[in-house]
């Protein structure tokens, strides 16, 4: 039977804050859902692939306690009595909850009704601390509540768009879409892209300011400064512009005055603005003064509120937006109420029946770890994320979860890298099987719904939190019986002191029935556009980055995300084809300083080291290297970026300064690069450069380096894949270095694939993957397979439309026939015309001289 | 016109003599074993039981030329350009080309002339062995070169018990190097066959070979096959070391006496595989023709199947200091060596599958490109610039 069969479920993709409609079937096709107001149909490449997600590998399918199994009573009495000892030792400041963005609202509030109201502790912080904090911050500064005043339609109706530390094409790819699609239909429409590092999203742009890392403060001040000498004016503006024309903005930007002049007069002459910002503005120690620094601009100008006209704060996470909603943050109290507020904490305190509601801010993430490094929490429970990859200084991170006295984490997986430092293992929900609400960038909250029975004893989150606070004899207060109850909880707050004049009250919802809830229909909160009535303008003086390079580490490492994955990757890593075009972690460097390193570089920060292979990026400026943020010890272990980033946080918004960080880069000789596909993942001691990927058919495959001798290295690699019963066909010219090796099954099926030489080999992983998938191997494919490529194949090309599978190859064939446009490209080889997220690439292929061969 | 007369009606004489014919040579072939010229090359078809014809060359007669078997030259009298038969004729010539070949060597061991010790050369040498050879009857070949393989995987194949006695620590050494032969002796294993070595034989009793050790080796059957001697006995009087000496004309220090194949040395060597002696025949009978050609050896190849497994090699095998590229397939009975010096293909060994021979053979001397496409063959490999 198809999947198609099934009615197709409206549910919402589980990524990046844009926040897609899909329609969704138990085994059929996912497909953008038409009727949704953020996407109208599209996906990205990660949305397209949401069908080969749903069966993950390494699910965690129930509660373990200390490592075993142990049922859900068990575990939630290990839990209570757990946090019942840390509070007795340590009181509430020894407890701590380290939520998500991937949470849904009715988890995120639960979790926080837990914490502030149960617990009685502050110390619950959401890994959008990492993501949203500055944003935040910035809002809150400006208009006093935290709300993203502008919707995606402006950015359609915008006749300047400017992008800040956002990579919208790879991030967020539907509204790229969105954007190239507006501007197609307005070719009057202008796009300039602020970022040190010149990224897809920079391709077709009008203009890209690659300013230095940490710096676009100094590039608004000169832009407020250039809108006052215009003339624009805004009350209580005098300061900030003050402040602003004390900075020198073309020395601390490394920008030639020109551009920043030509940027101002772009800015200044266009009525219809948008300022799209993100991960680049936030995670930064100016973050918060970075974004104000922006809406200061705005708010001069009166730019804000109008069609077409908005500071635009992206969120990363599906449901960044809901934590905030409902206060999940060591810095709010719940909904968008304070703990500053008497009255507000009152309302609360008496609404949850929490006499002993924190009375003020508890410890942010970075905080939480730190303490936890030195003992002062006794207790800690982790939801949804992965913080032993992405915090910073995680190598910290890391000995301080192992240290922790009691860990709890629950999740989908139980191979991240957090799931296997914890004592308590919780089986979660994924998506697909949860239900509640999301909220994305532009305020607009969707219903995830549930279309797949959860496998094993997985349970919801608020689930699991109302059990350990019956625990605590709070049952009364936890007693819901689905998400629809804890929504009209949630939505009845945000009501509860009216006179606080929140823009974020939807306690007209609170009555929702639950068929209303299960029929609800993407909904936004708030005016369409929101002009505030009184703003202020933040003055932002001048701080410069703490992450800076200096002598001993002279590179600025630039972290990041690629088009394909999805933060630490548990979600897309097990995708093929989302792997496929980045299957191992690379640092890409200016093409110059790339050649100066080799194949291979070492990367110091921090005490910490990474390995990775080097690539060459003409789109970043000398002295800064990029390395994306995703990998982490299941994929490769020693390419994992986070160890190399210092902690140092936003004193403002608590949000760590995660984009750039000083290292030293330096060549690793490798003495031989080996490639291994593997019905097996190899283990991490393996070789000193390990990447691990999968292939299709169950099949991983492998980027390794050493610095052995060559014979010494396969020798260990055919070691470590051997097994009783594999025969091997082997290739060794040892002089030159190169050896190569396929083990046989007792059927003759192939099992494992080596190829080891001094130069990284390039074979078509497409095709080992078809010929392992084919069973016992003749004669010709035993001495293909040794080839790594079927005879007189094509030569290996990496895949560049993720959507369709396209191969670099097959494209530049396309374009070699004839193809001069990218839609003409996608009409005679479907590349670019899945997500369009490869369209930049394939535009550059356009561009780029076709090389004889 | 010029009478030609070739002496020995193996494979070289008889495409010498072919080709004496072919250029309008007046051209008498004479042979010492009874009936039409054979293809001693494919003597263990017949042991393997196939008519002895399948072993037939081409027809003298047939092509013109005036064929004697049976008939024995015990010598030359170079004065009057005569050839002396056994039996007392004599056989006029102008230029004569001896292409006597060589004999099996038996060796000089205690009991080495018993009537159960064969040797591996002729028809009826085959048909003695067959006539011994019975299912379970225990036979020892002595010597794991080429022919005594071929011999062993015979008499295993008539059911005997073989054994194979080697006195060098690996098969086929002058073809293989200890990696190829490795594979050659699993797969002999695999069918029956016994090996001990490195062995050295004491002497042969009527039912078993004595090694020098005291070990006892059961044998109704013994085959020698230890090495060939070149027949030189008719180069009386030229000059002779291992073989009768021969310039690049193939001419020997009597000029009107030319010599071919195994029985000749050229430049010290000589040879004992078929290549080169087939042409030499060519290069001697367009020499005779007045057509002055140099003989340049061909780069040692051999062509072999032994118990249904292709071994093939070609120039120098395993030598000091150059490069091995191998491919190895132990469970497959694969097995290939390349040796390179200075990035040129010097010598190879193809084991089990003898399919890129060809290849290989054009690649000798050449410069070699990417090393794993040329060891991975033709359909890999794209000649280097």
């Amino acid at each position: 039977m198809d999947g198609t069969s099934f009615p197709a479920t409206r549910t919402t993709c589980p990524y990046c804050g844009v926040g897609c409609g899909v329609l969704a079937r138990p085994s059929g096709p996912i497909a953008g859902d038409p009727a949704h107001p953020a996407n109208q149909g599209r996906l990205c490449s990660k949305g397209a692939a949401l069908g080969e997600t749903l069966d993950l590998p390494d699910r965690q399918l129930f509660p373990e306690v200390d490592g075993k199994r142990a049922s859900w009573d068990a575990a939630l009495d290990a839990v209570a009595e757990g946090f019942r000892t840390a509070l007795a030792e340590r009181g509430p400041e020894g407890v701590a909850l380290y939520v998500s963005g991937q949470l849904l609202t009715e988890d995120y509030y639960a979790a926080n009704k837990f914490a502030k109201g149960v617990l009685g502790t502050a110390n619950i912080d959401s890994n959008s601390r990492l993501c949203m904090a500055s944003a935040v911050a910035a809002h809150t500064r400006a208009w006093g509540e935290d709300v993203v005043p502008g919707c995606y339609e402006d950015i359609e109706l915008a006749d300047l768009v400017v992008l800040v530390g956002s990579n919208l094409a790879w991030c967020h790819p539907v509204l790229h879409q969105r954007l190239l699609a507006a501007r197609a239909a307005r070719p009057e429409m202008q796009i300039v892209v602020i970022d040190p590092r010149r990224t897809a999203t920079a391709e077709g742009a009008e203009l890209h300011l690659p300013l230095r890392p940490g710096s676009d403060v100094a590039l608004f001040a000169a832009l407020l400064t250039h809108l006052a000498d215009q003339g624009h004016d805004a009350p209580d503006a005098a300061e900030a512009v003050s402040e602003a024309r004390r900075i020198d903005a073309p020395a601390l930007t490394g920008l030639d005055p020109a551009l920043i002049a030509r940027f101002c007069t772009m800015f200044a002459a266009t009525e219809r603005v948008v300022t799209l910002f993100s991960m680049g503005v936030n995670q930064s120690v100016a973050g918060a003064d970075k974004a104000n620094a922006i809406i200061n601009c705005h708010l001069l100008t009166g730019r804000i509120g109008k069609p077409g006209a908005a500071p635009f704060s992206l969120t990363g996470q599906p449901n960044a937006m809901g934590g905030r909603e409902v206060g999940a943050l060591a810095t709010m109290l719940a909904g968008h109420l304070r703990f500053s507020e008497p009255a507000e904490h009152a309302a609360v305190a008496a609404a949850w029946g929490a006499p002993a509601l924190p009375r003020k801010p508890g410890m942010i993430a970075t905080e939480i770890f730190a303490a936890l490094g030195q003992g002062r929490i006794g207790a800690l429970w982790t939801m949804a994320t992965n913080p032993a990859v992405s915090l910073p200084g995680s190598a910290g991170v890391r000995a301080a979860m192992e240290r922790a006295p009691l860990l709890v984490a629950s999740d989908v997986t139980r191979a991240s890298d957090s799931m296997v430092r914890a004592r308590i293992r919780l089986p979660a929900l994924s998506w697909g099987e949860k239900s509640g609400t999301v909220t994305n960038s532009e305020r607009v909250i969707s219903r995830q719904r549930g279309f797949l029975t959860p496998p094993g004893e997985a349970r919801p989150d608020w689930w699991a939190i109302a059990g350990v606070a019956a625990r605590f004899g709070r049952a009364d207060a936890f007693g819901w019986t689905g998400p629809a109850d804890i929504f009209r909880e949630h939505a009845a707050l945000t009501g509860l002191v009216p006179e606080a004049g929140r823009i974020f009250d939807i306690s007209s919802l609170a009555d929702l029935s639950d068929a209303a809830y299960d029929a609800l229909a993407p909904l936004r909160w708030g005016p369409r556009r929101y002009a505030p009535a009184r703003a202020r303008l933040v003055p932002t003086p001048w701080r410069p980055p703490a992450n800076m390079a200096d002598a001993v580490h002279p590179v600025t490492l630039l972290t990041g995300r690629l088009r394909d994955q999805w933060h630490t990757m548990t979600r897309t890593g097990p995708v093929p084809r989302l792997m496929a075009q980045h299957p191992a972690p690379k640092l890409a460097l200016h093409p110059e300083e790339a050649a100066a390193i080799g194949a291979v570089a070492q990367i110091e920060g921090q005490g910490e080291t990474a390995l990775v292979g080097v690539t060459a990026d003409p789109g970043l400026p000398h002295g800064v290297g990029f390395l994306p943020m995703h990998w982490s010890d299941v994929y490769a272990p020693s390419g994992r970026s986070n160890p190399l980033v210092p902690v140092a946080v936003d004193p403002v918004s608590g949000q760590p300064e995660l984009k750039h960080a000083p290292v030293r880069v330096s060549p690793w000789p490798a003495r031989w690069f080996a490639a291994v596909v593997a019905r097996v993942r190899l283990p991490d001691g393996a070789a000193p450069l390990l990447s691990r990927a999968p292939l299709p058919g169950g099949l991983w495959r492998h980027d390794l380096a050493g610095q052995s001798d060559p014979a010494e290295g396969f020798a260990a690699l055919r070691r470590a894949l051997d097994a009783p019963g594999l025969v091997w066909r082997l290739l060794a010219a040892p002089e030159a270095g190169l050896f190569r090796g396929v083990a046989f099954d007792a059927a003759g099926a192939p099992a494992a694939w080596i190829a080891l030489a001094r130069e990284a080999p390039g074979p078509g992983f497409d095709w080992l993957a078809a010929a392992f998938a084919g069973g016992p191997a003749d004669a010709a494919l035993r001495r293909a397979l040794l080839a790594g490529q079927a005879a007189l194949g094509p030569p290996p090309s990496p895949t560049i439309c993720a959507c369709h599978g396209v191969s670099r190859a097959a494209i530049e064939a396309a374009i070699t026939a004839g193809a001069e446009t990218v839609a003409a490209v996608g009409g005679a080889c479907a590349a670019g015309t899945g997500c369009g997220a490869c369209r930049p690439e394939i535009a550059g292929l356009l561009a780029a001289p076709l090389v004889a061969i | 016109m010029t009478q030609i007369l070739v002496i020995g009606a193996g494979p070289a004489g008889a495409r010498c003599a072919q080709a004496c014919a072919e250029r309008g040579l007046r051209v008498k072939l004479v042979g010492a074993e009874p009936g039409l010229p054979y293809d001693r090359v494919a003597l263990g078809k017949v042991l393997g039981g196939a008519a002895p014809s399948v072993l037939a060359l081409p027809d003298p007669a047939a092509r013109g030329i005036r064929y004697q078997p049976d008939t024995r030259i015990t010598r030359l009298d170079r004065a009057a350009r005569h050839a002396i038969t056994a039996d007392g004729g004599s056989l006029a010539y102008d230029r004569v080309v001896l292409a006597t070949g060589s004999h099996a060597w038996r060796l000089p061991l205690p009991g080495a002339d018993q009537p159960h010790v064969l040797l591996y050369r002729t028809l009826a040498d085959v048909a003695a062995m067959r006539a011994l050879a019975r299912a379970s009857v225990p036979a020892v070949v002595i010597g794991g070169g080429l022919l005594g393989l071929e011999a062993a995987a015979g008499l295993a194949a008539l059911g005997c018990a073989v054994t194979v006695l080697h006195a060098m620590p690996w098969l086929m050494e002058r073809q293989l190097n200890a990696e190829a032969a490795a594979t050659l002796r699993r797969h002999l294993e695999a069918r029956g066959l016994r090996f001990v070595m490195p062995a050295a034989t004491a002497a042969i009793e009527p039912d078993a070979v004595v090694l020098k050790d005291g070990t006892r080796i059961l044998a109704d059957i013994v085959v020698l096959a230890v090495g060939v001697r070149p027949n030189v006995a008719l180069g009386d009087g030229l000059a002779v070391k291992r073989g009768i000496i021969v310039d690049d004309y193939l001419r020997s220090t009597d000029p009107d006496i030319l010599a071919i194949g195994e029985c000749a040395e050229h430049h010290g060597q000589v040879c004992g595989l078929v290549t080169p002696a087939l042409a030499m025949a060519d290069v001697a009978a367009a020499n005779l023709a007045g057509v002055p050609i140099r003989y340049v050896p061909p780069t040692l190849s051999a062509t072999l199947k032994i118990a249904g497994l292709p071994v093939w090699s070609l120039g120098e095998i395993a030598p000091e200091g150059a490069e091995p590229i191998t491919v190895e397939d132990a469970d497959y009975g694969e097995y290939r060596g390349l040796w390179l010096r200075d990035g040129v293909l010097v010598g190879a060994v193809l084991c089990g599958d003898a399919a890129d021979s060809g290849f290989y053979q054009g690649m000798l001397g050449r410069p070699i490109g990417d090393r794993a496409a040329l060891a991975l063959g033709p359909a890999w490999h794209k000649a280097a610039a």
